[in-house]
């Protein structure tokens, strides 16, 4: 019954959590594929004893009953993947003491338009300078190089020129 | 290192072996592209995928590979969820239901991947076979130092993107506008994909590492980088029309220090 509550309530926070970030596009970039919020001071879910299905992390302060932590003691526990209108949710939730606080959405739905998504893919160190070919010390070379008449042009050809004695 | 270019199957490929000095070691790889190109070519009526696509041949009747090729084909369709098509697409193959055969997509890397896989059995085990742009990378460059594969900017000319590297096999396949224009074509819609300038995949196997990125590139961004993410062993990296860099999250540990 405990793991009930406990999987429900974390998995109202996902999809809350979800609706949340529709209008914005802070999804970090670089980061890795979770989406954490940090609750504050909300208040625990199930404040007594959330062993649920996850596991215990962190420092327990001396503490192992789950069900009687010690005070600043941390532990996490993983909700059951749930499938949503969007997709299926899945989120880990970090209890601090007997207060809820942080939720990491570790699986959201793959398959959506919303802009966040395309944001998490951002990779903001390579929006430098281009790099030039001549000092990139590069053996061969990928890119839209199909037919032979373009292959005279390309970095490829240069490269095999350069290599034939 | 011996290097060679080798012209066949409408492009060039590229032969780099660091431990040879004969090349002759390259006679059995070229061979076999030409070979591949005779079974497969949608140039050549007399091939053997022109006269299957004509009713001439049965598959049986063909080379085995054909049947292999196919068979391949239907397997990255599925795995695509249908944006890999090995026919040409209603807009162009209208009067002819389904299409006319044509298995180029995965034809090129397959074949490349193959011409490596004889240097790998003839004792050449580094090396890099590079076809139009498609590079199957094998152990190392040279001893400590791993093969270094740029990724062309769509938008410079002698320009790269990033830098690709890793200890071991690797492939790298790009598929974009920046030469033939919009060739790709968005099999559902039949028209040009145009969300990307272009779009590069890294996988341990050219073969399906190519078929994949021209999957993705019909994709656009926003399904083919979730969808990339999913595949194991395969990673992507994105050029959209405005220049922004899309890289799915294990793609660093591809990136390597562009001097």
């Amino acid at each position: 019954m405990r793991r009930m509550i406990v999987t429900s309530a974390a998995t109202a926070a996902g999809i809350v959590l979800l609706l949340s970030l529709k209008p914005h596009g802070s999804a970090s970039a670089q980061s890795l594929p979770v989406i954490s919020s940090d609750t504050g001071a909300a208040p625990a879910p199930a404040s007594s004893g959330a062993s649920g299905s996850g596991t215990s992390t962190g420092p327990t302060s001396g503490s192992s009953s789950p069900a009687a932590p010690a005070a600043g003691g941390t532990r996490t526990v993983t909700g059951s993947a749930v499938d949503t209108r969007y997709g299926p949710v899945q989120v880990r939730i970090t209890l601090t003491g007997s207060k809820l606080t942080k939720v990491d959405v570790i699986q959201y739905p793959s398959e959506s338009n919303r802009d966040e998504e395309i944001n998490s893919y951002a990779l903001p160190e390579l929006n430098q300078e281009a790099i030039a070919a001549g000092n990139a010390n590069i053996d061969s070379v990928s890119g839209a190089t199909y037919t032979s008449d373009g292959y005279t042009r390309s970095l490829q050809s240069a490269l095999d020129q350069a290599g034939i004695h | 290192m011996l290097r060679h270019a080798e012209e066949v199957m409408g492009t060039v490929v590229s032969f780099a072996v660091p431990n040879a000095d004969d090349p002759a070691v390259l006679a059995g790889p070229i061979a076999e592209l030409h070979r591949l190109d005779r079974l497969f070519s949608t140039y050549r009526p007399d091939s053997d995928i022109s006269r299957l696509g004509r009713g001439e041949l049965t598959v049986e009747q063909c080379d085995p590979l054909v049947a292999e090729v196919l068979a391949s084909c239907r397997a990255v369709t599925a795995e695509s969820d249908g944006w890999f098509s090995m026919g040409v697409p209603p807009a162009e193959g209208r009067g002819r239901p389904g299409g006319r055969l044509d298995p180029s997509g995965w034809v090129k890397g397959w074949a490349v991947e193959r011409a490596s896989a004889l240097l790998t059995a003839a004792g050449f085990t580094d090396h890099t076979v590079t076809g139009g742009g498609d590079v199957q990378a094998r152990g190392q460059a040279a001893p400590g130092r791993p093969w270094r594969v740029g990724v062309a900017d769509p938008q410079r000319p002698d320009h790269l993107v990033a830098v690709v590297s890793a200890a071991g096999d690797f492939a790298v396949a790009t598929s974009g506008t920046a030469e033939r224009g919009a060739h790709i074509i968005d099999p559902r819609t039949g028209r040009p994909a145009d969300e990307l300038l272009s779009l590069t995949v890294i996988g341990p196997g050219l073969a399906r590492t190519d078929a994949y990125a021209t999957a993705a590139f019909a994709m656009g961004p926003r399904r083919a980088l979730p969808w990339l993410t999913a595949l194991p062993g395969h990673e992507a990296l994105a050029v959209l029309p405005d220049g922004t860099r899309l890289g799915t999250h294990g793609l660093p540990h591809y990136l390597a220090n562009p001097t």
